[in-house]
């Protein structure tokens, strides 16, 4: 695996006379764990937004709030994103293409839903708005705010991670 | 030009389209017949002394229950030359909802009169492409008109009705812990 770079003895270590310890740069863990770790560790969204919160997700990505050092990189492809935001208004024409996207996202995939629009409608309680992406998409984080400022981004991603973090055998291809 | 010397020049022209003239802070409104309104257009496009070359905007309006007529179309133009500004509204019964469209005067009316029509279902005559424009193609109703429910008709729209039947068949390649 990579993980053993030490040759000289690759199990045990003599430090001192009979005392034998293992070999330093071996780690011992459950590949849940490790794996886990590897995946919440580099999330990548799909670039898609859909109303004002947007652009206070694109304020997140930029320089101030600065994703990447989360190891988030915007995606330009549902087949190479892990999550996606549903970030704004969700009308009706508008939610055959946010389910298409959805759907175009190889597994294991994520959707955070941001701000109240998406949550449940929010102030558009009409004829042309989805009342909450809920009724079609099944969503991990909420994220609420109108919109919402960057640092509730950042605890969001933080809350996904967390779930990520607990998660059991999902990473498998045998599942 | 002062603008209500404008509309004083639309009433001398043509003294039988003109209903009322109103001012209010400055701005003039012309309230109009809606049977010569592309003349009325073209002569306020074509005329030098007045020379409308910006068609600013165009709405609709549903009087229900307010005015004898139901809809009004309204005409926001500007000169850009003479740098003065007049608002037309041409009155629109509701069992013939149809007016000239002014395409021909201004090209960029376009899709101003596509919105009108896809909220208010007024038609514009020799409009070349009188599609919707916001609504999907198939939705049923107009929905700035007054009489139309807030959350739609109790029939909803088949597109998302499509999007419900997906989301709960691909429920069971979910996760499920």
């Amino acid at each position: 695996m990579g993980l053993i770079t030490n040759t000289v003895s690759p199990s045990l270590l003599e430090v001192e006379d009979g005392t034998k310890i293992l070999c330093p740069n071996i780690i011992i863990t459950s590949l849940d764990k490790f794996i886990n770790w590897g995946r919440r560790s580099s999330l990548w969204p799909m670039t898609f937004g859909l109303a004002c919160c947007a652009i206070e997700m694109m304020a997140t990505y930029a320089s101030h709030n600065d994703l990447d050092r989360m190891g988030i990189i915007p995606r330009g492809s549902p087949r190479q994103s892990d999550f996606m935001f549903v970030a704004g208004t969700v009308t009706k024409k508008m939610s055959p293409i946010v389910r298409r996207v959805y759907d175009q996202m190889p597994e294991p995939r994520y959707v955070i839903s941001v701000g109240s629009c998406a949550n449940s409608g929010g102030i558009f309680n009409t004829y042309s708005t989805v009342q909450g992406c809920d009724s079609f998409l099944p969503i991990d984080v909420y994220i609420p705010g109108c919109p919402p400022r960057p640092e509730a981004f950042i605890d969001g991603i933080i809350k996904l991670q967390e779930k990520i973090k607990n998660e059991h055998f999902r990473w498998s291809r045998w599942r | 030009m002062e603008t209500l010397q404008i509309a004083e020049k639309i009433k001398e022209r043509f003294p039988e389209e003109v209903l009322d003239v109103k001012e209010f802070r400055g701005q003039v409104s012309a309230t109009l017949k809606k049977d010569r309104i592309l003349e009325i257009c073209r002569y306020l496009h074509d005329e030098p002394e007045l020379y409308f070359d910006y068609l600013i905007d165009v709405c609709g309006v549903d009087c229900l229950g307010k005015k004898e007529k139901r809809f009004e179309v309204v005409y926001h133009l500007y000169s850009i030359k003479h740098r003065h500004a007049i608002r037309l509204k041409a009155e629109v019964e509701e069992k013939d909802a149809s007016i000239d469209s002014v395409m021909p005067v201004w090209v960029g009316v376009n899709w101003h009169e596509r919105e009108c029509f896809d909220m208010y279902g007024i038609i514009f005559k020799g409009h070349p492409d009188l599609r919707r424009i916001l609504l999907p193609e198939d939705w049923e109703g107009y929905p700035l008109r007054k009489d139309y429910p807030v959350m739609g008709p109790e029939k909803e729209w088949s597109g998302f009705l499509t999007v419900l039947d997906k989301a709960k068949r691909f429920r069971e390649f979910e996760w499920h812990e």
